[in-house]
């Protein structure tokens, strides 16, 4: 197995700009997620470490040699896609092999590793038939297993598991990061379904119209999203966020969202006053926001809807100046009736705190 | 068992109006294919008499053998063969390898994919004529590149004719092999090339391997195709050789016209007509049965 080194990698498709001045360390045996939206450049990246596009700037390393003119055919590299690209004139047992014979191994082993990696992902039983005749999730494992069979440096895998049904996703998810874990792989893994991102990654780097956003593990990104992109992008419901205006208030600053004056804890305060910042995104995730049960709350709303799922609900509701916010609750707690007036409240330390202009985290 | 009820009278209406949507097409195939096809048969099992006017006379199938064992018939069907061995491969062979130069996004390809489709636009008798005036005894271009000015024509040449009508034939069909080919390029998925590239194969071995299985249908249709319309071929000989020199180009269409137009030997020219619709009909299911086999259409 091997690292994974991006330096200053930039694409740029005639008029379009892919990905952008990106940095990136892929370390040994980790499972990196590239998450973003459709279109943020995450596949483009994969594809480039894979040798399938060729950067318009910068510098790929896989282990410590650079590998911008190096063909894909000789990086050593196996890659999963999406459509899982099976030779479909070929059998499973062909399609597996295919990698090896490519590179010239002899029979004898051939037959052995094709055999391990079959025995591995359960397909012993099918070896002779043809990708047609398998289910979407025979496939995907005959994939996987075409790309374990010759222990290559790293694995890249294109949203595996976006072509198969919820139920079988999530088994899958499971036996990945099993797989991972047991050949102790390198795998740089993309997916748009941060659920997969959060459940698989060692770490995540988010990317958004070519830009990585930011790096790090599921926890410390949904627990300190570095701008506004991510804090909305992760996490389900996303988080609230209520934009607002500093002002000086009888205790220290605070944030006027409408006509309630928001204190801004101590810490934040100080960055805010260092850069002067004059405009405030606050962000709190559902599940801190709370309707306060007596009326004590601070922020004065109306409930718009509740939405019962069974396990939680959530309260949508509406500030006076017109944003929606939504409050993610126990469904063991009463829920207040629509059109009623509540007041929400959020304890200080869940708040997160952007800049209005540049999204970027304030503080800590 | 349920039984199925249906009520009579809607049954009878439903049937009318298919023979009636049947009706149009049924006339124009009973007139201009069926009954030409039936009238063949009973043509090759009469004995066209010498001179116009006296009546044809039922010989059964006398005139079949004797047609058949004929060495004008035999060598007909010998130049036949060859001009589709000659034509067919080949020109499967460079439309492939245009499509496959072709197949790459760099500017400018479509000047470079119009040409190469061009002569699909290109009528028999335009080729003919391009070909005919390069292969001119006397100031052909072609005759003066390969040395032969002053010499025996290419077309007159037994030893050449039937390959300079070939090579005819191959730059006429050339257009529509290449969009054949391009169509079948474009239709194999490019996650296979890639999964190959990644998988360590090298471009010859993607190609073989990977990208030559998935065109196979496109193959096997431009060869049944090419075959079918090889043995058909009546133009480029009428306009460069008419079946000369010796008859070596004189293929079996071309022969049953001479037949019919020239000696007025419809008899004779049945017999033909009817050994190119067996060797046409088995080929193809021959061809059907044999490649359907090797053809992955599988997905």
């Amino acid at each position: 197995m091997s690292s994974i080194t991006l330096t200053g990698v930039g694409k740029t498709f005639d008029q379009t700009v892919a990905v952008v001045d990106l940095d990136l360390a892929v370390e040994d045996r980790e499972l990196l997620v590239l998450l973003g939206p459709s279109g943020c450049g995450k596949s483009t990246v994969l594809r480039m470490i894979a040798g399938l596009e060729q950067p318009t700037a910068g510098e790929i390393r896989i282990g410590d040699r650079v590998v911008n003119d190096v063909e894909p055919k000789d990086r050593d590299l196996a890659m999963v896609f999406q459509s899982y690209a099976l030779y479909p004139h070929m059998t499973v047992r062909a399609n597996i092999e295919f990698p090896l014979r490519a590179r010239k191994v002899p029979k004898e082993q051939r037959v052995a590793q094709v055999h391990e990696a079959a025995d591995m992902l359960g397909l012993t039983e099918l070896l002779d038939r043809k990708p047609a005749q398998l289910s979407g999730g025979q496939r995907q494992r005959v994939a996987l297993a075409r790309a374990v069979v010759r222990r290559p440096l790293a694995f890249l895998m294109d949203e595996p598991l976006s072509n198969l049904d919820a139920k079988l996703r999530a088994a899958t998810r499971v036996e990945l990061v099993d797989l991972q874990r047991r050949l102790q792989a390198t795998v740089v893994y993309v997916t748009h379904d941060q659920v997969e991102a959060m459940t698989m990654g060692h770490r995540i780097a988010i990317l958004d119209r070519g830009l990585l956003q930011q790096v790090g593990s599921p926890q410390d990104v949904y627990d300190r999203p570095a701008n506004l992109f991510v804090a909305r992008f992760i996490g389900t419901p996303p988080m609230n966020t209520v934009r607002g205006d500093v002002e000086r208030g009888d205790g220290g600053l605070g944030l006027r969202v409408d006509a309630v004056l928001l204190p801004i804890p101590a810490a934040t305060a100080s960055a805010v006053e260092a850069s002067g910042l004059t405009e405030l995104v606050v962000g709190v995730r559902p599940e801190h926001l709370e309707v306060a049960p007596d009326g004590a709350g601070v922020l004065p709303a109306t409930v718009e809807l509740v939405e019962h799922l069974g396990h939680e609900q959530h309260v949508v509701c509406r500030l006076p100046d017109g944003q929606l916010v939504t409050v993610r609750q126990g469904s063991h707690l009463p829920a207040p009736a629509a059109r009623s007036s509540v007041r929400l409240v959020a304890p200080t330390e869940h708040l997160h705190w952007f800049d209005g202009a540049t999204g970027a985290r304030v503080g800590s | 068992m349920s039984e199925h009820v249906r009520a009579p009278g809607r049954r009878a209406k439903d049937a009318l109006l298919g023979y009636a949507l049947v009706a149009p097409s049924l006339v124009l195939f009973g007139v201009f294919v069926f009954y030409p096809f039936g009238k063949n048969f009973w043509l090759a099992l009469h004995r066209t008499p010498p001179f116009p006017g006296l009546p044809k006379k039922y010989v059964g199938l006398d005139q079949v053998g004797d047609v058949l064992s004929s060495p004008e018939f035999q060598k007909s069907l010998k130049v036949t063969v060859l001009f589709v061995l000659y034509t067919v491969p080949t020109g499967i062979v460079l439309g492939l390898l245009l499509a496959v130069l072709a197949h790459r996004q760099l500017k400018g390809m479509t000047v470079y994919r119009t040409i190469f489709s061009s002569t699909v636009a290109t009528s028999v008798a335009a080729a003919s004529v391009i070909f005919f005036t390069l292969l001119n005894p006397q100031v052909g271009l072609f005759t003066y590149w390969l040395g032969r000015s002053g010499d025996l024509g290419v077309l007159e040449d037994p030893t050449t004719a039937l390959i300079a009508v070939s090579i005819t034939t191959i730059w006429q069909t050339l257009g529509l092999s290449f969009i054949l080919m391009s169509a079948g390029l474009q239709g194999v998925p490019d996650d296979l090339e890639e999964a190959a590239a990644v998988d360590g194969a090298s471009a010859p071995r993607r190609f073989w391997h990977v990208t030559l299985p998935m065109l196979s249908p496109t193959l096997f249709f431009a060869a049944v195709v090419g075959s079918i319309t090889a043995f058909q071929a009546f133009g480029q000989i009428d306009l460069l050789t008419e079946g000369g020199p010796n008859n070596e180009t004189n293929v079996l269409v071309y022969s049953v016209y001479k037949d019919v137009f020239r000696y007025g030997n419809d008899g004779v020219a049945a017999v033909k007509a009817i050994a190119l619709f067996f060797i046409v009909l088995i080929l193809t299911v021959v061809q059907l049965r044999f490649a359907e086999r090797r053809v992955s259409y599988a997905r």
